[in-house]
């Protein structure tokens, strides 16, 4: 995996002038552009939403009716208000649901929003966003002229098919690194089909039409320098991006000095290298391994107690780590829920903690990973998915600390890949065996031990 | 794996035997269900050896292919297979009853009731092991595109008449068997494996007669011994004493006992071909027959202890009550099933080789649907699948210790009482969690509003209390009623609208275009059977 050595000599690298040449090349392509469908593969932080909202001011300002796909209602709102903040004036729809709670309150604050349950009420506006879920129920209206779908990687072919009727052409942006989506119920019956249903959007997309033009973000603007190289040879060996900031220009400290236990000592690591790895003894434990959990909540703790500093390119003056900006990451919910009871226990309030799914596209200062083969005796498919740990460590602006049994290596080394080959199906490099080793031999240089 | 089935094979090994994990038989077992078990050649996908068929215990119907390679004799087998199953398929087409169903008509784009028929029964086909499903599905593959000589007089190797038929009629099974919670075609071990946790691997577990041996040991014997011995045990010939369940057989029975069988009964037939006189013929006919008759002794010899085990199997089913929601999902195969017999009635092709895109995603969307439904089932049928839920956090039984009449805030108030429940689950209850409770068989829901002082659950029930101000007699929970609140939706909504598959857009490769006649896969120079 050698990449062209002149296109990453920091000194020629301008990350602002490649990020830009990117976006136009991408908005070129969508305005003007002959083509039904647009690709653009985003890796962690590279400014997808800043992407979304700029081409979708473009589209309304050209005077094509846009329709927004998004995954989740949190995606469409967060979406919502950034195009509202950028352009107060643009007449925004918002279908959603028949729930209580369909959407976030805060648009109705502002009066360019328009909300319904029914896409008839919103017709003639510039831009409607909604979920994919909710526009498969829309039917007998117009086709929109431009689509916008956004976590496309995310979205499962079955939910494009839903919804393709609604657009003429449409422009496809997302994260190939993250989660890809999953069913409930096999789906082998299918594999190997360019449209087995259970696929991601893209791949049956660019599997009908392989000519569509597709592009990329080189830049991570959230990733610190420290991270970048890390996340991007473990997750994307053959589209290689780069941190949009360098060594110096971020920095976290601590007011109070550390007390030397294993939880100070991993958080001062890293303070100065960006990774900690806190590593509690080999050994077999139920998913909410009591242990574990208790030192993902301490290491919160000491993280607030110790009066965090983050030094950024967003501001000259020091901003202190407050718990909003803090977040811990688990594999399954009913870890996130051990995790959640234990910082209540410590009386933390205010951090979050969620599953990898649902932490996909959010951004911290510093997050706190629960590994996802910690304690286990095996490592199934699930626990080994590339998406899942690509998601978990590519969360954060400054730290991420780590906290695992030992013993996962060996653990790899005796679980190699067994899925079987199925006829027909680009197989997905770099797989979650390889990746794992590459992320876990990076940790080991900044390994703490703990013995509680 | 959960916690709770965790637990129940620790508790099996500990105590030598499977334990429960149901309190009620999760799936409709039928009055006179068909037993199937087939064995299949080593070596050679999807070509039978042979088989035993029935639906009476002691008489199962025996069929043999003495020489599997022989296409003929294959044939031979499929023949007399449709004989045994078709009949037995056909049997429940006839009764019906009047069913109304909602359709949009196709010129108007309104909803129209129709009266539809109903079958009241429906076939149940029940093989050993999830091995023996997909055998099923492979063999429906096989058939369904053979022609017969009838339907095409130029075909090179013409099917016997009903040979095709059975072909669509297993690709039904197959297919249906991929639904969950579906009872149309199950695998025993997947039967048993859902009502009783062992002390073995889930691997293991695929092995009837090991899971039989844990479930039901002999006297004297522990769970754990007797599985050892039907997995290993050999007699002096050393021939497995619990042969596999197929539809793979044991290397040494193909070795030592299958192989030399089939080469005597090849040159038996070589030795009829060169006969020169009838009288010769004649001899050489008997030792042909007597050369046949050893390999289906041979056959049932191997899958007479199986076809036992699978009656043994369902009787110790059939000790457990049927799950009230089961019933709801066999009125779904029946549903399918009258489906299928009306597509095979009014003469439409076989299932195509393979699903359009569209196809495709309708039966995964409406898997993925009957697999949550059968989730949520199976934990209101019995309080053992929901102390596993409970226990993960996912539902919680407590006690009412307090509730509270209160209204909602709109112009016309609605009743929206507030009740707390104490509880010593832990449910992973999130701010403004939706949970659902079984009222009369309907799920009421409610809100979460927080945590009492002393650690109670507060909810706000918001619907099933009728059109009153007042709410209905009996709908808000009292002080003092014990209640199991589920966090999970007790049915599965449906899903996105898809279109049609004329209308597939361009992103999925737009329509299908007119469906062409299958054609059976053709003759390449590497098929040599």
């Amino acid at each position: 995996m050698t990449g062209s050595p002149s296109a990453f000599d920091p000194s020629a690298f301008d990350p602002s002038a490649a990020a830009a040449e990117a976006t136009t090349a991408i908005l070129r392509d969508t305005l003007h552009g002959t083509d039904r469908g647009v690709v653009v593969d985003s890796p962690p932080g590279a400014g997808k939403s800043t992407l979304v909202v700029n081409t979708a001011l473009e589209l309304a300002a050209a005077g094509r009716p846009l329709m927004v796909v998004a995954q989740t209602n949190a995606q469409v709102d967060d979406l919502v208000l950034r195009l509202a903040e950028k352009n107060p004036d643009l007449p925004v729809g918002r279908l959603h649901s028949s729930d209580a709670d369909a959407y976030d309150k805060a648009l109705d604050e502002l009066p360019q929003v328009r909300t319904s349950s029914k896409a008839g009420d919103l017709a003639g506006l510039d831009v409607v966003l909604s979920t994919a879920a909710k526009w498969a129920h829309v039917k007998d209206v117009e086709p929109w002229q431009h689509a916008i779908v956004d976590e496309a990687y995310q979205m499962r072919s079955d939910a494009l098919l839903a919804v393709a009727g609604l657009f003429e052409r449409a422009l496809f942006v997302g994260d190939p690194g993250q989660l890809d989506p999953f069913s409930i119920v096999g789906s082998e019956q299918w594999a190997g089909l360019s449209y087995d249903p259970s696929a991601s959007a893209v791949s049956t997309l660019l599997a009908h039409n392989p000519h569509l033009p597709q592009h990329r973000l080189p830049v991570s603007w959230r990733l610190p320098a420290s991270a970048a190289p890390l996340i991007s040879e473990a997750f994307y060996p053959f589209t290689k991006f780069r941190s949009g900031t360098s060594h110096g220009d971020r920095a976290l400290s601590f007011g109070v000095t550390g007390d030397g236990s294993a939880h100070d000592r991993v958080l001062d690591e890293a303070a100065v290298s960006g990774w900690g790895l806190l590593e509690l003894p080999a050994r077999h434990t139920p998913r909410t391994d009591p242990e574990a959990v208790r030192a993902l909540a301490q290491v919160v703790r000491r993280l607030l107690d110790r009066g965090g500093v983050t030094v950024s390119e967003r501001s000259p003056d020091p901003a202190p780590l407050t718990a909003d900006r803090i977040a811990v990451g688990t594999a399954h919910r009913d870890q996130a829920a051990a995790v959640r009871t234990a910082l209540a226990e410590l009386g933390v309030q205010g951090v979050t903690v969620d599953t990898a799914n649902r932490l996909q596209g959010r951004e911290y200062d510093v997050t706190v990973v629960l590994h996802p083969l910690s304690g286990r005796p095996d490592a199934t498919a699930f626990h080994l998915e590339t998406g899942r740990l690509c998601v978990l460590a590519s969360r954060h602006r400054h730290a991420c600390i780590v906290v695992c049994r030992a013993g996962v290596a060996e653990l790899l080394d005796e679980h190699p890949s067994t899925e079987p080959v199925q006829l027909g199906v680009t197989v997905k490099f770099p797989d979650g065996w390889d990746a794992n080793h590459t992320v876990l031999s990076h940790l080991g240089e900044h390994r703490v031990s703990c013995h509680p | 794996m959960s916690l709770i089935s965790t637990l129940a094979r620790l508790e099996a090994v500990q105590s030598g035997r499977a334990q429960p994990t149901a309190t009620v038989r999760h799936r409709r077992l039928s009055e006179r269900p068909l037993v199937f078990v087939p064995l299949t050649t080593a070596g050679e996908a999807g070509a039978p050896l042979g088989a035993l068929v029935g639906t009476d215990r002691e008489r199962p119907r025996l069929l043999v292919v003495p020489q599997p390679r022989d296409r003929e004799l294959r044939f031979a087998f499929l023949a007399e297979l449709a004989e045994e199953l078709l009949p037995y398929v056909e049997s429940f087409a006839g009764e019906t009853q009047a069913e109304t169903r909602n359709e949009t008509d196709p010129e108007t784009g309104k909803k129209v009731k129709v009266e539809v028929e109903l079958c009241v029964d429906a076939p149940q086909l029940i093989v050993p092991s999830r091995a023996g499903v997909e055998f099923v599905r492979l063999l429906g593959r096989s058939m369904r595109f053979r022609r017969t000589a009838e339907q095409d007089p130029d075909t090179p190797y013409p099917a016997p008449p009903r040979v095709p038929l059975l072909g669509r009629w297993l690709t039904h099974f197959g297919e249906r068997a991929h639904v969950p919670g579906s009872a149309q075609l199950l695998a025993m071990t997947e039967l048993l494996g859902r009502h009783w946790a062992t002390g073995q691997s889930s691997l293991e577990d695929q092995h009837l007669g090991a899971l039989l041996a844990w479930i039901d040991p002999p006297d004297g014997s522990s769970g754990a011994q007797a599985a050892f011995e039907a997995e290993l045990g050999r007699d002096k010939e050393g021939q497995l004493l619990c042969p596999p369940a197929g539809p793979a057989t044991d290397p040494a029975f193909d070795n030592r006992l299958l192989a030399p069988a089939i080469e005597r009964f090849d040159r038996a037939r070589t030795a009829l071909q060169a006969a020169e006189d009838g009288l010769d013929a004649d001899d050489r006919l008997g030792e042909l027959s007597a050369a046949q008759r050893e390999i289906a002794s041979l056959i049932e010899s191997r899958t007479r202890p199986t076809w036992d085990a699978v009656w043994r199997g369902i009787d110790l089913l059939r000790t457990l009550p049927e799950a009230p929601r089961s019933a709801e999902r066999w009125t779904r195969d029946l549903w399918s099933y009258t489906g299928h017999r009306d597509r095979v009635l009014a003469g439409e092709p076989p299932q195509p080789r393979r699903d359009d895109a569209v196809t495709a995603a309708r039966k995964l969307q409406r898997r993925e649907e009957a697999q949550a439904r059968l989730e949520a089932q199976e934990a209101l049928d019995d309080p053992l699948v929901m102390a596993g839920r409970r226990l993960t956090g996912e539902a919680f039984t407590g006690e009412v210790t307090d509730a509270v009449m209160a209204y909602s805030e709109d112009k016309r108030p609605r009743p929206r009482p507030l009740i707390t429940v104490c509880t010593q689950d832990q449910p992973h209850l999130g701010a403004g969690a939706k949970v659902y409770r079984s009222l009369q068989g309907k799920p009421q829901s409610a809100e979460f509003v927080g945590y009492d002082d002393e650690g109670g659950v507060v909810l706000r029930i918001l619907d099933k209390m009728g059109r009153g101000k007042e709410p209905d007699e009996g709908s808000v929970p009292a002080k003092g009623d014990r209640l199991c609140w589920t966090l999970f939706e007790h049915d599965a909504r449906g899903g996105a609208k898809l279109p049609d598959a004329e209308q597939t857009p361009w992103t999925h490769g737009g329509p299908p275009g007119e469906p062409t006649a299958e054609q059976p896969d053709p003759l390449t120079s590497e098929d040599v059977l």
